[in-house]
């Protein structure tokens, strides 16, 4: 498999990852780095978008909320990702950067669930003329939404760190299935509003579905908001082994 | 493992547990609705297989904190733990416990508290088979949310939170399936997708609940 993949060097470093000492040296010499390139990549893609396209001829401006509502939506299902593979990782070897990962991952994606929602609801406002329909990616969003908020919910309601560790870690598994179960079940219950996919990684750089004026800066503006969502799982990350190295020496402290 | 499910079956019964309670509780809900949507018949009727399906449903949630609840406060569930009964059967006898003892009565009882809503009793037969199609997932899910917040005190609303998203596929077909017969539409596989949920469910969430289970109990 591994090459197959031609990573052959790739994943013995990346499983060196999980040792927290390894993990904190590399992420925190690549953090600098990383932030200066979301900033560079957001904030051209975002001005350019903005700023420096023409107006759509039926839409008007408000087009332009598609560089925020795609990139959003886009990171809100890889967060959900990026939990349930970590999840699986603590699962099978037991390492606990692979769970903090996931941990950290959690309020990202939902926020960015809740940016792709809201932003949704502005731009259907004059363009549907309703805020909300029962539409079914629409409503599959806001059930991801919720599988955020049972995630997060159980993570604050246990202290101990390995078995709340376990138990959201069988929750994210399972509530993927039925999160994709959901996402099915929606298409039987309503017909949509919604438009298809705007942008597919098949398709490359010659976009049907959308001019090349308005690709370039969205597809600038995915990879800016791939790399802030990068930067906030590491800072996220790192945070949550410090909190949990200061749980360590606090124990140590009442044990003197 | 037969044992275990004689025992909790009986202990629902005979403690005035679950038993009669969820019963009354969905037809308290279903008592409810005509207050809060008004008395018209065509409204009710039209609303009742979803109204029925959401209060089956919400009396199926509320009863799952007792499955593992009591066991794991009195010590029985760590007993259980070092029999050679694996904890997978556990989690299954349980489930089919609970079952039994909310998931039939709820189903069997649907179709007269129909009634109440002015739903036909040719619908009504069709809403009573998706729910016995569909209680036992609700059953399943529901135990497996409890697994996970055994150890929360207080965790009814945790519980809540976790488990109702993931009764909205069961729901989403369960409501298709009643309102497809309401219209007089063929059932277009909502009682099949039912029953592939209600096994899927019986065939991946017992490893899964096992795997919490352990984490509780280590």
């Amino acid at each position: 498999m591994r090459t197959i993949l031609g990573m052959k060097y790739f994943w013995p470093y990346f499983w060196k990852l999980a040792n927290p000492k390894v993990f904190m040296r590399w992420s925190g010499l690549c953090l600098p780095w990383l932030i200066a390139l979301t900033v560079l990549c957001l904030g051209t893609g975002l001005i350019w978008g903005f700023f420096l396209t023409p107006d759509d001829a039926r839409q008007g401006s408000t087009v332009k909320i598609i560089y925020l509502h795609v990139p959003s939506a886009f990171i809100a299902i890889n967060g959900y990702f990026v939990m349930v593979l970590g999840s699986l990782f603590w699962l099978v070897r037991r390492q606990h950067v692979s769970v903090l990962v996931a941990k950290a991952s959690a309020p990202i994606g939902m926020t960015m669930t809740v940016i792709a929602l809201t932003t949704g609801a502005i731009w259907g406002q004059p363009m549907w003329g309703t805020y909300w329909v029962w539409d079914p990616r629409l409503t599959s969003f806001l059930i991801l939404f919720l599988f955020y908020i049972g995630y997060v919910a159980l993570w604050a309601a246990i202290e101990n760190q390995d078995k709340v560790a376990d138990l959201t870690s069988v929750l994210a598994l399972v509530g993927a299935v039925f999160a994709v179960l959901s996402r099915y079940a929606v298409l039987f219950w309503n017909q949509g509003l919604h438009q298809g996919t705007t942008v597919t990684v098949a398709d490359g750089v010659n976009q049907k579905n959308i001019s090349s004026i308005f690709f370039q800066p969205l597809l600038l503006s995915m990879i800016g908001f791939g790399l802030l969502f990068l930067t906030l799982l590491l800072v996220g990350t790192r945070t949550e082994i410090r909190a949990q190295r200061l749980q360590v020496l606090e124990g140590l402290e009442k044990l003197k | 493992m037969i044992q275990l499910f004689t025992r909790d079956v009986v202990l629902s019964v005979r403690s005035g547990g679950g038993f009669g309670l969820a019963l009354a509780f969905f037809l308290i809900v279903v008592v409810l609705m005509p207050f809060a949507l008004g008395p018209d018949q065509f409204v009710l009727a039209k609303i009742a297989p979803g109204l029925l399906w959401l209060g089956a449903l919400l009396a199926c949630l509320l009863s799952s904190d007792r499955i593992f609840g009591m066991d794991y406060e009195d010590g029985t569930l760590e007993l259980l733990a070092t029999s050679p009964l694996p904890l997978e059967s556990v989690y299954l006898a349980k489930s089919a416990a609970h079952w039994l003892t909310t998931g039939l009565p709820l189903s069997l009882a649907a179709p007269v508290f129909g009634l109440l809503l002015n739903l036909n009793l040719k619908v009504g037969g069709v809403l009573c088979l998706s729910l016995l199609l569909g209680t036992p997932a609700l059953s399943l899910i529901g135990s497996f949310g409890a697994t996970l917040t055994l150890g929360v005190r207080r965790g009814g609303l945790l519980l809540s939170l976790l488990v109702l998203p993931l009764y909205i596929p069961t729901l989403i077909f369960g409501a298709l399936a009643v309102n497809a017969a309401a219209l007089g539409k063929a059932l277009d596989g909502s009682l099949l997708s039912i029953l592939a949920i209600s096994l899927g469910a019986i065939a991946v969430l017992p490893f899964f609940s096992a795997m919490a289970l352990r984490a509780n109990l280590q």
